[in-house]
């Protein structure tokens, strides 16, 4: 089987001027469907423009480029556009979400350029704030949810058209740890159930759940690595467990 | 995204900024309101020209006392006096094209009768009036020629006046006073409604000429036989103009004029009335029209620059909605709907205003109302390209942003 993320020498340079910055340079990899992959490495070493051209917001300058088995980095504004909507999903750091709109319609919008009738699309909306723990908060705006709140009904936003793969641009950046524990509990669920997640981050505490780190430096793929990922649930469940022991016995001592 | 996902969610956006959307449409507001007034007191003006015309009749002259100017307007009434029943008499006799004429005087006054009383139109009137304004009595009788002759006290009353001095009596027979002098009434004349512009043509009191300007109208007029108008009616088949002619050449010989000396009188045929007003509705459709443009302009400018702002406000949700699947094209119809919208209720809040001023133009100047839906349809549409044409430039800017870009702006 074809793996669904194929890039060959991956090329994408910016002309600021006379001077030609090079963001990425050949980047060859493959990611299968199914797979959990972290991409690490320094500030301004190309993995949001690695990320941009895999979601197809940006096409490469040079190289190839096939999603899924089809080749989509020569395809014209409208094509990429629907590859978006069909494929991918996106999760942000800045979430993105719309403030004047509520989370099913928020969750909602991209069904909406799928074309889908109106009924389905409030239904399958609706499963998809379910699926991220959001079933009781379906008509509150995103200022009336928490940060880790409003991640999640981005990520329901991003899985509601059933994507083939996952992308999230430093997803944890404006979260706490805790919250960001709690997103990588429900990412790791999601790939459990077969979404093929891609990260970008820069924390290693949060590149430890994803079953291969790819890390790049300069625009260049410097390692490659399978890992065993820790269990972010196990995790969080520890967690509330030392927080229950802890308020006991300061419940004790007073 | 179908057109009912993007309509809806083009008013969304518009609710999100209320105040901002009704600034923003008030010079579309304005602009529709002077289309719609604009035409609605052009197709009165005319109706009302029409209507008019119709109900005098279109041979009738109106020969007034005093000068006049080139273009037709009256200047003041220095020479007021100047028009007698003699002149009327004089036209009737040597003009053979005129069938008949009528001198008159017009007056408002009280009128009692018993307990009752009612402000009404006098008119002092011969029987000529009748006969040119082809009006009839429905009971009684018109004056004898006797009583014309000796300035009998005796009275005609329209339908309105017997309705609201007799109700349920027959008014014949009965006695009113007008300015404390009595009057009997023998007779009532045949309903007439309401005219064109509005007057009830009913409320009205007729006594003979005579009578009338020595006890009621006339009492301080300095030429005992002067009258305040005459009507000329022209025989069918006549030419109206040389009948005007005529009357013109007899009255400045018969009031002694020299060759370089002005009329001191006016003859003015329904034609050339209408063609007045015509040209004053003219004047003022193209005044409105010149609002009406410049407003739609700068209307649409200032949707256009709300746009600019509300892309510019708004290039997050434009990388967020490029990221997610849409097209530049769903991005472009999202913009220009909202400019359209914005343009459309506009236009049709100012379709609503322009309907309240044509309505008050109408009362005021006492003409029919008239508004076609056409217009209206016209005016929502129209409004709706200013709100494409300027939206077209901020709605395709939006759809050219860079989703990267935007999504990264702050
Ligand atoms: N729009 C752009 N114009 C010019 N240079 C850019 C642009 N976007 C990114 N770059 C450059 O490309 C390189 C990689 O950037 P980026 O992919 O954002 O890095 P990272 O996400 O790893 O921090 C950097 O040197 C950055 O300055
Ligand atoms: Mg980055």
């Amino acid at each position: 089987m074809a793996p669904l993320i194929e890039t060959q020498k991956l090329t994408r340079l910016y002309r600021l001027g006379d001077e030609t910055v090079t963001a990425l340079a050949d980047v060859s990899l493959t990611v299968d469907a199914g797979e959990f992959v972290a991409v690490m490495g320094p500030s301004g070493s190309g993995k949001s423009t690695f990320m941009n051209v895999v979601g197809c917001l940006d096409r490469p300058t040079s190289g190839s480029y096939r999603l899924d088995g089809e080749e989509v980095s020569r395809l014209d504004a409208d094509r990429l556009a629907a590859v978006r909507n069909r494929k991918i999903g996106f999760v942000f750091q800045q979430f993105h979400l719309l403030d004047r709109l509520d989370a099913l319609s928020n969750v909602e919008l991209p069904l909406i350029y799928a074309g889908a009738d109106r009924r389905g699309r409030r239904e399958r909306a609706a499963e998809a704030l379910r699926r991220v723990g959001l079933g009781d908060r379906l008509h509150h705006r995103p200022t009336q949810l928490s940060g880790g709140q409003q991640q999640r009904v981005a990520v329901a936003r991003a899985l509601v058209n059933g994507p083939k793969v996952l992308l999230a641009d430093e997803p944890t950046g404006a979260l706490d740890s805790r919250t960001s524990l709690e997103l990588m509990a429900l990412f790791q669920e999601l790939n459990r159930e077969g979404v093929t997640v891609v990260i970008v981050t820069h924390e290693p505490d949060v590149a430890r759940f994803a079953a291969r780190v790819v890390r790049f430096r300069d625009g260049c793929v410097l390692s490659d690595a399978r890992q065993r990922p820790a269990d972010a649930a196990a995790e969080l469940a520890a967690l509330s467990a030392e927080k229950a022991e802890a308020d006991a016995a300061a419940e004790a001592a007073a | 995204m179908t057109l009912l996902d993007a309509v809806l969610s083009a008013l969304d956006a518009l609710r999100l900024h209320k105040l901002r959307s009704a600034l923003t449409m008030l010079g579309i507001v304005i602009g529709v309101a002077a289309v719609i007034a604009m035409i609605a007191v052009g197709g009165g003006a005319r109706q009302q020209v029409v209507a008019q015309i119709r109900s005098l009749g279109a041979n009738l002259l109106v020969v007034t006392p005093g000068n006049v100017t080139q273009s037709g307007v009256r200047l003041g009434a220095g020479a007021a006096s100047t028009l007698t029943d003699e002149d009327a008499a004089a036209i009737m006799n040597e003009i053979p094209s005129v069938q008949v004429t009528a001198p008159f005087l017009r007056g408002g006054a009280q009128v009692v009768a018993g307990g009752a009383n009612w402000a009404t139109t006098i008119y002092a009137v011969d029987l000529g009036w009748f006969e040119a304004r082809e009006w009839e009595v429905e009971s009684g009788r018109l004056f004898e020629p006797e009583e014309l002759s000796r300035g009998a006290q005796v009275a005609i009353i329209g339908q309105t006046v017997a309705a609201n001095l007799f109700p349920g009596m027959d008014p014949i027979g009965e006695t009113v006073r007008v300015r404390n002098v009595p009057f009997r009434i023998v007779g009532v004349m045949a309903r007439k409604g309401q005219s064109s512009w509005g007057q009830d043509q009913d409320d009205v009191l007729f006594v003979p000429l005579v009578a009338g300007r020595q006890r009621v109208i006339g009492r301080n007029q300095a030429n005992a036989r002067a009258v305040g108008a005459i009507y000329v009616k022209v025989r069918d088949g006549e030419s109206l103009s040389m009948a005007e002619a005529d009357v013109k050449a007899l009255l400045r010989q018969r009031h002694r004029l020299q060759p370089h000396q002005e009329d001191d009188f006016a003859v003015r045929n329904l034609a050339e009335i209408a063609a007045t007003r015509e040209a004053s509705a003219r004047t003022l459709a193209l005044l409105l029209a010149a609002v009406a443009g410049v407003s739609l302009a700068v209307g649409g400018i200032g949707i256009m620059n709300i746009m600019l702002v509300s892309v510019t406000e708004r290039t997050r949700e434009i990388g967020l909605r490029l990221a997610i699947g849409a097209r530049q094209r769903d991005i472009l119809r999202q913009f220009l709907f909202e400019a359209t919208g914005l343009a459309a209720i506009g236009g049709a809040v100012g379709v609503a205003f322009g309907m309240a001023a044509a309505y008050g133009t109408a009362r005021w100047a006492g003409w029919p109302l008239l508004i076609e839906p056409g217009a209206i349809v016209l005016a929502v549409v129209f409004s709706g390209l200013v709100g494409i044409f300027f939206g077209w430039y901020p709605a395709l800017r939006a759809s050219r942003l860079d989703p990267i870009e935007a999504l990264r702006h702050t």
